[in-house]
């Protein structure tokens, strides 16, 4: 540990930001470096691994150890890593495509695992470093490049593709909002397991205004369904009520207060958070925010290396001398 | 009464039954005994990729076959003297290889009218006179073998499947191979389950009388040791030979071992093997596929591990982009290639030598990287090592080249002296100001390997060319340019020792000169050649991307080269971009290993003009 507490200058390196003017990634990246020194762990204790996309220049920017590795891939290279190196602490920097398409298999893997990582994935819901084509979580019939017609596909909703593969901390956030940004990172960084941050990022040259329902002050206090652990899940003007095994939206003036859910991010039955995922819709009316579901289960590193501690204290440290000799062996004069 | 025995110099057996019978068992203990006599030996299984085919058919046949001598052996055999099959299926999948005069053990319980019409048999081949020129046994394996455990509780069933130690016991009989480990081998495996033990152990004692007592059996075999050099000695396959090269270059360079694989054949058991060895503190990592089996490993090795992956041709091709990423990121990193029968899905249990081009160039861009392959089972042990050497001194992925041959064949290894196996100095980058992650040395041109975790040298990579010395993101066209001629140049000037080139006359015109697992073929080829009075010299590449740089003069002092390769000419090609000269292929892609009849054929028709 260093004495001298680390500010937000420490980690921000001597590279020059290339994002387009105004793109939401900015917001992210200052509110990173911000907070980045609350954690107390040394810059060179910090590793920021990416994929291919925008959002994954994020690593060139801070000044910590840092990868900026190819399409998709970005999880597998750090599950490496945090397995092989469970002293460090590492972040994946990865986009809707990055993340969700060509590498949906490696997300998924890594959350199920529960390895030790922590998963920003940047959602402008269009490909913007391939100039606008649409991504797994375009909304349906979105005219793009590609699409001039429409796109036909259903869009993924990464918090439910998270908590259906069982990540143990899921959130969601939005660029602009920096305090709650902050706050979100906080709990993410103090979860033991994987975790994965959804952040809503606004992309001005192909997709701008996306998230306009969720960051308008006119719409965003009615839109957003605020979730915080042990409070009741509601926005300014809609509630969430049970309804039977799922959850409906109820008027906050047709419903008494104490019928509303109050949040449980630590329920361990994943179809709860799971529910919680399927209120909003792509026009983004009613968006849960906040961390759907924050439990408590062994992280993949810590397991890897406490079986391989307990091999060596059962059996002792290995001899290669013995290793050559085993099996059958015969002596020749 | 003893029955008369006779010494032979050689003999070749070939197990083969049904995928259910236990043939690859009964070969390898066959060969653990045989071992143990001190002949040498080399072993070939084969087997279908089918786990159990349908019982009795032609494709659910299985087979091992073994060559021990009282001198020195290169390969498993090109004609067994011994054929044991276990049912018609295997008869008739066998018959072709065994050449007339040959002995055949059947299992005569099991030429049944409904098995013999399930292959195809109109009559039945042990009646009909057509193997009247092979000394036949047709010996009641299966009701010798139930009738033998009839005292034990177990279902004619489990009865059954002892059969196959019925076999061996007789063939142990046959040879005068020691029962003991195999005794000792049985009890161990079937410790907690004491029918089982007790009806294997029975079987295969019942074996070895019937040859004792069995008027159908008049003579038995010995082989006597072969002339080996003094030392210790175990039987290695060349997979399990990997796992240990790996482990022991993990000691020897204090560096952590992490394997991120995916299963495939023939590549699988190196995993299985790995994953035994925890107490060296190996992390095996079965990742999702191939591409985080190998994208883990590149993580592991930023972190400074020593990151290794295995696979065979279809996963290589899966991981190039992550290969070009370690070639960017000049990580050193080990990408084991067990190589089977291509294209696609190809013949994944059967061995070829295909994928040479694809690990040399099947990468975007310029994107070179390190090529060494193995010749032999045991030398799977060194090559590792060698491959270890090589990442890791000049920073860089390095393709190990194996193939279904050696990785499933087996051959006796006088194990080293742990304490002359080298030691590798890596020498990770320390704390300092003004840091340059891509300053080289000037002699490795090596980049220094900055591990996370040192203070001072943060630093930022990635697979965007980079900036000569700091590494910052570069598109200018001069540093390109630079930046990929320096990357060529690091992999050219990497260290690999001579090619030694073996021709006693001194004045050979022909040189047979091979890559990997053909090393054993055309061995054995080369001495029939020189026993016939022939002059050949032969010579063996193991480095193939840097090649040795005597190499050019090698090829240069003889008039013809003769390159046999289980492919359609990939090493003649480099060969003959590289250094103008014309190669002769003698090429197989039969998914087998050259025999060395063929071998010595292909060079009687080039020393003899035919």
């Amino acid at each position: 540990m260093t004495d001298v507490a680390l500010t937000k200058k420490d980690f921000t390196s001597d590279q020059e930001v290339r994002w387009c003017p105004g793109c939401g990634d900015y917001s992210v990246l200052s509110t990173m470096q911000a907070f980045l020194p609350e954690l107390g762990i040394p810059r060179e204790n910090i590793v920021f691994i990416s994929g291919i996309g925008c959002s994954s220049r994020f690593p060139y920017y801070l000044n910590t150890f840092g990868m900026h590795s190819i399409h998709g891939r970005a999880p597998a290279i750090a599950s490496g890593l945090a397995i092989s190196r469970p002293d460090l602490t590492v972040f994946v920097i990865t986009g809707d495509g990055d993340a969700l398409s060509i590498g949906g298999n490696h997300l998924i893997h890594a959350l199920r695992r529960n390895v030790e990582l922590k998963i920003l994935l940047f959602n402008n819901r269009i490909y913007g470093l391939t100039k606008g084509q649409y991504s797994p979580a375009s909304e349906q019939g979105k005219i793009t490049k590609s699409t001039p017609y429409g796109s036909l596909d259903t869009p993924f909703n990464p918090v439910s593709l998270a908590i259906g593969a069982e990540a143990t901390f899921v959130a969601r956030t939005i660029d602009s909002d920096r305090k709650h940004l902050t706050e979100t990172l906080r709990q993410a960084a103090a979860h033991k397991g994987s975790a994965l941050i959804e952040i809503y990022q606004n992309c001005p040259i192909f997709n701008d205004g996306a998230f306009d329902q969720v960051k308008d002050n006119e719409t965003k206090e009615g839109s957003l369904l605020q979730m915080v652990h042990g409070q009741p899940i509601k926005s300014s003007t809609f509630g969430v009520i049970r309804d039977g095994a799922s959850f409906k939206l109820v008027e906050l003036n047709a419903v008494d207060e104490p019928q509303l859910v109050i949040h449980d991010a630590h329920d361990p039955d994943p179809s709860y958070a799971f529910a919680l995922s399927r209120l909003s819709g792509s026009d983004l009316e009613h968006t849960p925010i906040g961390t759907f579901r924050d439990v408590i289960r062994p992280g993949y590193s810590s397991m890897v290396n406490d079986q391989l501690a307990s091999v060596i204290a059962a059996q002792g440290a290995g001899d290669l001398e013995k290793l050559l000799h085993s099996g059958d062996t015969w002596v020749v004069d | 009464m003893s029955k008369p025995t006779v010494a032979v110099k050689s003999v070749i057996i070939r197990f083969a039954g049904d995928s259910g019978d236990g043939m690859q068992l009964t070969g390898d203990r066959f060969t653990m005994d045989t071992a143990s006599l001190g002949n040498d030996i080399s072993t070939l299984p084969n087997f279908p990729a089918e786990i159990r085919a349908p019982q009795g058919t032609l494709p659910g046949v299985s087979s091992f076959q073994l060559h021990f001598a009282d001198h020195h052996v290169r390969t498993a055999g090109d004609a067994p003297d011994v054929l044991v099959a276990m049912n018609p299926a295997a008869l008739k999948a066998n018959i072709k290889d065994i050449p007339r005069g040959a002995t055949i053990i059947v299992d005569k319980d099991e030429f049944t009218t409904r098995n013999l019409t399930k292959v195809g048999y109109l009559t039945n081949p042990l009646e009909d006179g057509t193997l009247s020129s092979y000394k036949i046994h047709p010996v009641a394996l299966t009701s010798m073998t139930v009738s033998a455990l009839s005292e034990l509780p177990l279902s004619r069933k489990e009865a059954e499947r002892a059969k196959n130690m019925f076999a061996l016991g007789l063939l142990s009989w046959m040879y005068h191979r020691p029962t003991d480990a195999t005794e000792a081998f049985l009890k161990a495996k079937f410790a907690k389950k004491s029918d089982i033990l007790e009806a294997n152990l029975i079987a295969y004692r019942t074996g070895w009388n019937y040859g004792e007592t069995s008027e159908d059996f008049a003579t038995s075999y010995e082989v006597a040791p072969a002339h080996m050099p003094p030392g210790i000695y175990r039987n290695i396959g060349g997979n399990i030979a990997l796992a240990y090269g790996l482990i022991a270059a993990s000691q020897q360079s204090g560096l952590k071992l992490f394997l991120g694989s995916y299963p495939i054949t023939p590549a699988s058991d190196i995993l299985h093997e790995l994953s035994k060895h925890k107490k060296f503190g190996v992390i095996t990592f079965q990742a999702e596929d191939e591409i985080a089996a190998v994208g883990s490993a590149l993580g592991a090795s930023y972190g400074g591990a020593l990151g290794v992956t295995t696979t065979s041709g279809p996963g290589i091709a899966l991981k190039s982009e992550m290969i070009g990423l370690a070639v960017m990121l000049e990580l050193p990193l080990i990408i084991i290639d067990v190589q089977r029968g291509g294209p696609s899905t190809g013949l994944p249990t059967k061995t070829e030598q295909a994928d040479l081009l694809q690990v040399m160039f099947g990468r975007n861009g310029e994107s070179p990287a390190a090529v060494i392959a193995a010749s032999t089972p045991s030398d799977c042990f060194t090559m590792a090592m060698e491959a270890v050497r090589i990442a890791t001194t000049y920073r860089t992925p390095v393709f190990l080249l194996s193939d279904g041959y050696i990785a499933n064949g087996s051959e006796p290894w006088k194990i080293p002296d742990v304490a002359t196996l080298p030691k590798f100095d890596i020498g990770f980058a320390k704390s300092q100001e003004n840091f340059l992650p891509y300053e080289r040395n000037p002699e490795t041109l090596a980049r220094p390997w900055a591990i996370p975790g040192t203070a001072g040298i943060e630093h930022r990579i990635g697979g965007i060319e980079k900036q000569d010395k700091t590494g910052e993101i570069n598109y200018e066209p001069a540093n390109h340019d630079f930046m990929v001629r320096t990357r060529q140049a690091k992999i050219d000037g990497i260290e690999v020792p001579d090619i030694e080139v073996d021709d006693p006359s001194g004045d050979a015109k022909v040189l047979f000169l091979g890559w990997g697992s053909t090393f054993g073929p055309i061995a054995s080829a080369v001495e029939e050649l020189r026993n016939n009075g022939e002059k050949i010299a032969q010579a063996h590449l193991k480095y193939i991307n840097p090649f040795p740089k005597n190499l050019g003069a090698v090829l240069a002092k003889y008039e013809t080269v003769i390159t046999p390769e289980m492919n359609l000419g990939q090493l003649a090609m480099l060969l003959r971009s590289k250094y103008l000269k014309d190669i002769v292929g003698y090429n197989m892609v039969r998914g087998l290993p050259f025999t060395t009849a063929e071998l010595v054929e292909a060079a009687m028709g080039v020393l003899h003009n035919d």
